[in-house]
């Protein structure tokens, strides 16, 4: 006989509020007509957002291991991760309500009749919301999940919409399509690396939990575990875009519909590198000496290759897919230092990298032509006398993603690299400090190209955003320039939240 | 110690007003000017209700202080943003803001055709503000933002119409030149704060003597360079003459009250370091009496008559630097020549104005003559103004200097004599000069060469003249009287009551030879520049009289020592930074770029690529560990 389990749902409210807000949305698809949909999914997506966000200040103090029979760890860290990816699913959801992005029906065939009728009487189809919530939910709970069954549930609940979200861009639709096909089967690959050295940790300890892993360590066969640590990994470096698991990055960034590329580079960077944290930090701590100089070596590797090839990219969405995989990299410092600074510092790092690459995907919809967004760099040249505000703000996020001094990527990388200098990985700090530099360089050269070119095309402008784009964009600048200015009001708090409950 | 609230508002007024003049636009062009005569006559009431306050009370109580907040507090450094009154700085304040008053009235007519009034009006106010907060800094800190706002307010002054490139350029060169004491000043305090760890005037005092006497006499040197950069003194003082390019009553206020006195006080306020510091303290002592003599020599040949009364300027605050090389006897009799400076350069400069107000702004003393039956009112003042400053009893000017020149003969041994001969001859060249500047301009016959008379200008203008007039007459009596000045400033810079015990010449000496070296100077002129003049320059003339006019080849000697080679070096620079950094760099990012495009060829497009690229991934993972492992 199956006895049921014992919940304890205030804990997990803020999950199941976000899936409960996913059904509905998938109910009011099905059953209300198209005029007044759009709206009251918006409703729906941000009600739910608030009220899980509003659940989460509520258990802001709770620690538990037995929220959902041992399945789930609810703890400071975790809590922090997931109000990040709420706040940042806030501001993603406004820029993904401009559904001038997306393709009408997603089953028309590209550049069949259907399509453009679909078109022509406004026939919008809006389970972006739906799938956009599921998303989140799983996201969420791939921070706090505590056994390798979960995490695993919780990558696919995330990942299965991403792949979907990433094919519904309405312009370059094949483009878009192939993403999502290219996103979905190394998504799947690197799936099944993952549950194959999950096999390989539960023969290894007998057990899924992370700390049951963790207590096993160091009894038997270490080749069984670090086989396992090796492909759990892989299926996590995958989702963090780390070299060399990282090809799909600038495929689907590119080819996905921009607001989509905005949510999936901050909060899939949230989730994904919330549970490498808690992963490394409480299941594999026992066996650092074996995993350290691996996770060194493609924090190094990653960061360099990310920096370099974003160099020689042309077009600007591929550009910030390369600057990811190199934030990626500087990340993994945090993973590497393995110490209370280390977590600290990488929970304030993506609560500003989130924001700052929201915002700057926002500012790209801005930027188009007749045909649509214009991603390549060569039309934006001389674009900071046509439109000096949206010029500037772009600036100053790239200076942001540089780590110039008065901005919060400066703050970041210099917490996540004095982290990882107290722990004794000074090679890692002088290559993450030198691919800074290199980093530094080409985001500097696109500001040159905006401000200091002369305009040689002029069929490129910037678009009145709509308001919710706009209250969106200007929310996530405000949040990005008051971080940069006064970084302590984060950094304590992220500082209080740096713990994990083992 | 004593505290007020009343310091702030010293300085805040003017600021603010300022602050409001410039950002309030065209809106405040009718009243801007108002506005900020008032603001520094309110200055100026504080200041009056603060002495009267400090002199009713006991000598040890007089000084008050205002903390205003906490700046800098880092390490070891604690400093506060705090302001102190002393008997010193009421002495300045009083002399600021009641003659930046005055020539703030006098500018309201002055400027009143200038389309840019509200402008002017509003640097002056900072102007004044800067320098109050230069003199009422606690500590060196402080003392340098005033420091750098003086410089700030002088640029822009001087600068004001900017629309001539020469202006322009002499709105930089004073800048420039004063650049280069700030330097010094930062220096100073640098060294100060790593001998004492305290940048404060008290802290400082009370452990001046647990330093070494190098340290001494380094920071003593690398003030005495700042106060050459302000206060236009040998070898920093090119920059005067033609920082009267501004406005005339910028130049009343830059030589008068503020400015060119901040180098002055500055040495005053440090006088327990160069009273520790016999080599630093000598080193004042030549760099005034250079400079006295420079400028006397400069102020001969000069046809300009601002020009010629810079030079005479450079050459009394000379007197007053030489006055504060002499030790603690010397502070007071430097600030009292500097107060009556303040009178009666004021005013004549001020009556310079009036002049070229009447003279439709020729400048040029050999095309004036003869202006003193058409202009009573500015030839009288002027008049005043002159007997003073060449120190005819008794006008102001005869008080203070004879006091100097007495010091100076008292300092004992051969540099005694030699100062004292310095500032003799320093005496015989002012009266030859300014003398000469009275009788080509007021007296002689017409030259301007044109049939409009000239017209005394209004009352607006002449009233400030007039009220200077009367500090040019009493003023040196009055603070000499029963030793008034002496007594009042001696616990700030003469605590021990330090007398010469030795007199070299009894002071009724002193006071002969100096009236005999006036009446030299003065028949000299009078022989040379009565009856009729003409209109052009002599050209044939001795090689000392080209040297003079050409400012004794101060420009040149600096363009040959400083600006050539520096330009040398910085073009050597230059190119070490174009080819050695910029081709470091330019390689770096070449090989980045190189390094990108080859690596971005791994990016297919193809999935089975990418797969391929995972897998290799995780096996080398594998065989990575597995190696490391066994």
């Amino acid at each position: 006989m199956l006895i049921a389990p014992s919940l304890t749902y205030s804990l997990l409210a803020p999950i199941l509020i976000v899936l409960a807000g996913a059904l509905i949305g998938v109910l009011v698809e099905a059953f209300l007509g198209k005029t007044h949909r759009p709206a009251i999914q918006l409703t729906i997506s941000i009600g739910s957002l608030l009220l899980a966000l509003q659940q989460l200040w509520q258990i802001r103090d709770s620690s538990s291991l037995t929220a959902a029979v041992n399945s789930v760890t609810i703890d400071k860290a975790g809590i922090f991760l997931q109000a990040t990816i709420v706040l940042l699913s806030l501001a993603a959801v406004l820029l993904i309500a401009d559904q001038e992005n997306f393709v009408a029906q997603a089953s028309a065939i590209p550049g069949s009749i259907e399509e453009r009728s679909a078109l022509e009487q406004k026939n919008q189809q809006t389970e972006i919301f739906p799938l956009f919530l599921f998303a989140v939910a799983g996201m969420m709970l791939f921070t706090i999940a505590s056994d390798l069954i979960t995490l695993f549930v919780a990558l696919e609940v995330f990942s299965l919409p991403l792949y979907l979200l990433a094919g519904l861009s309405r312009r370059r639709r094949l483009l878009s399509q192939e993403a999502a096909l290219k996103y979905f089967l190394l998504g799947a690959y690197s799936s099944a690396f993952f549950l194959f050295g999950s096999a390989f940790l539960y023969g290894y300890s007998g057990t899924i939990s992370l700390s049951g892993i963790s207590a096993a360590a160091g009894n038997g066969n270490d080749i069984f575990l670090l086989i396992g640590i090796i492909f759990v990994s892989v299926g996590l470096l995958f989702k963090i875009s780390a070299v060399p698991f990282h090809s799909w990055t600038p495929d689907v960034y590119q080819g996905a519909p921009t607001p989509i590329t905005g949510f999936m580079a901050a909060c899939t960077k949230v989730a994904a590198f919330g549970a490498i944290l808690r992963i490394f930090y409480v299941g594999f701590a026992q066996s650092q000496t074996q995993w350290r100089p691996i996770i060194t070596v493609i924090a190094i590797i990653t960061m360099l290759f990310g920096s370099l090839v974003a160099i020689a990219q042309r077009d600007v969405k591929r550009m910030l897919a390369y600057s990811s995989i190199a934030h990626a990299g500087f990340l993994l410092s945090g993973v590497v230092a393995l110490n209370k600074d280390g977590l600290a510092a990488s929970l304030f790092y993506l609560f500003a990298y989130g924001f700052a690459t929201l915002a700057a995907f926002g500012i790209i919809t801005l930027i188009r032509d007749s045909t649509g967004e214009v991603t390549d760099l060569n039309r934006w040249v001389g674009l900071g006398r046509k439109s000096p505000l949206v010029s500037a703000a772009f600036a100053f996020l790239l200076l942001s993603f540089a780590g110039i001094p008065l901005t919060a990527g400066f703050v970041g990388k210099f917490a996540i690299f004095s982290a990882a200098y107290k722990s004794g990985n000074i090679s890692l700090v002088v290559v993450g400090v030198l691919a800074s530099a290199i980093a530094a360089f080409f985001y500097i050269r696109v500001i040159i190209m905006i401000f200091f070119t002369d305009p040689v095309n002029n069929s490129v402008s910037v678009i009145i955003p709509s308001i919710k784009s706009k209250v969106s964009i200007v929310a996530s600048m405000i949040i990005s320039i008051a971080l940069g200015i006064a970084p302590s009001l984060v950094l304590t708090t992220a500082s209080n939240f740096a713990n994990f409950v083992k | 110690m004593t505290t007020s609230s009343n310091l702030l508002w010293l300085i805040a007024l003017p600021l603010f007003s300022s602050a409001i003049l410039i950002l309030s636009g065209k809106r405040a062009n009718s009243w801007g000017h108002v506005l900020a005569t008032i603001v520094s006559a309110s200055s100026f009431t504080i200041g009056v209700v603060e002495f009267f306050a400090m002199h009713g009370r006991s000598d040890a109580n007089r000084a008050v202080t205002q903390k205003i907040f906490t700046w800098i507090s880092v390490g070891s450094l604690n400093v506060d943003a705090s302001l102190m009154l002393d008997q010193l700085s009421i002495c300045f304040v009083l002399l600021i803001t009641g003659v930046g008053t005055l020539i703030h009235v006098y500018s309201i007519s002055y400027m009143s055709h200038d389309h840019d009034r509200r402008r002017f009006f509003a640097y002056l106010n900072f102007f004044i503000a800067s320098m109050l907060l230069l003199v009422l800094g606690d500590s060196y800190l402080n003392l340098y933002v005033g420091w750098e706002g003086v410089g700030l307010a002088s640029y822009l002054l001087i600068g004001f119409w900017n629309q001539k490139p020469a202006y322009a350029t002499a709105a930089k060169k004073a800048f420039i030149a004063n650049r280069i004491g700030d330097v010094g000043l930062s220096i100073a305090i640098m060294i100060a704060f790593a001998t004492f760890g305290d940048v404060s005037f008290a802290g400082i005092k009370e452990h001046a003597d647990e330093a070494s006497s190098t340290q001494l006499t380094a920071i003593g040197l690398m003030l005495l360079l700042a106060a050459c950069g302000k206060s236009a003194q040998f070898p920093l003082q090119s920059w005067l003459g033609d920082a009267m390019a501004g406005p005339t009553p910028v130049s009343a206020l830059i030589h008068a009250a503020t400015m060119v006195t901040a180098g002055v006080y500055l040495i005053t306020r440090s006088n327990f370091i160069f009273d520790e510091a016999p080599i630093a303290q000598l080193m004042v002592l030549v760099v005034g009496g250079i400079t006295l003599l420079f400028g006397a020599v400069i102020g001969m040949a000069k046809d300009d008559i601002k020009k010629a009364l810079a030079a005479s300027t450079m050459s009394q605050i000379g007197y007053m630097i030489l006055a504060t090389g002499l030790g603690p006897i010397g502070y007071a009799f430097a600030i009292m020549h500097l107060l009556t400076h303040g009178f009666f350069k004021a005013s004549m400069f001020l009556g310079a104005g009036s002049v070229m107000h009447g003279m439709k702004d020729e400048v040029n003393m050999r095309k004036f003559g003869g202006i003193g039956k058409f202009m009573p009112f500015t030839a009288l003042t002027f008049g005043l103004g002159y007997l003073a400053i060449i120190g005819v009893p008794p006008f102001s000017g005869f008080y203070s200097k004879d006091k100097i020149i007495e010091t100076a003969f008292n300092a004992g041994g051969i540099k005694g004599i030699a100062l004292g001969m310095a500032t003799l001859l320093g005496a015989v060249i002012t009266a030859f000069y300014m003398t000469r500047v009275v009788i080509l301009t007021f007296f002689g016959n017409e030259r301007w060469g044109h049939k409009d008379e000239p017209a005394e200008s209004p009352a607006l203008m002449l009233i400030p003249i007039g009220l200077l007039s009367i500090g040019s007459i009493a003023a040196g009596f009055i603070f000499s009287k029963g030793d008034g000045l002496v007594n009042w400033l001696q616990p700030v810079v003469n605590p021990l009551k330090e007398h010469h015990a030795e007199e070299f010449l009894p002071p009724i000496i002193v006071s002969l030879m100096t009236l005999v070296a006036v009446m030299i100077g003065l028949t000299v002129a009078i022989l040379k520049y009565r009856g009729d003049q003409v209109a052009q320059a002599p050209e044939k003339v001795s090689v000392l009289v080209s040297a003079a006019r050409r400012d004794l080849f101060q420009d040149e000697f600096n363009e040959a020592v400083f600006m050539r080679p520096g330009q040398s070096l910085i073009k050597i620079l230059l190119n070490l930074d174009y080819i050695l950094i910029d081709g470091l760099v330019r390689s770096v990012a070449a090989t980045s770029l190189s390094a990108g495009v080859r690596l971005r060829t791994l990016q297919t497009g193809y999935v089975r690529s990418y797969a391929l690229m995972m897998v290799i991934g995780a096996l080398a993972l594998v065989t990575t560990i597995w190696v490391v492992t066994a």
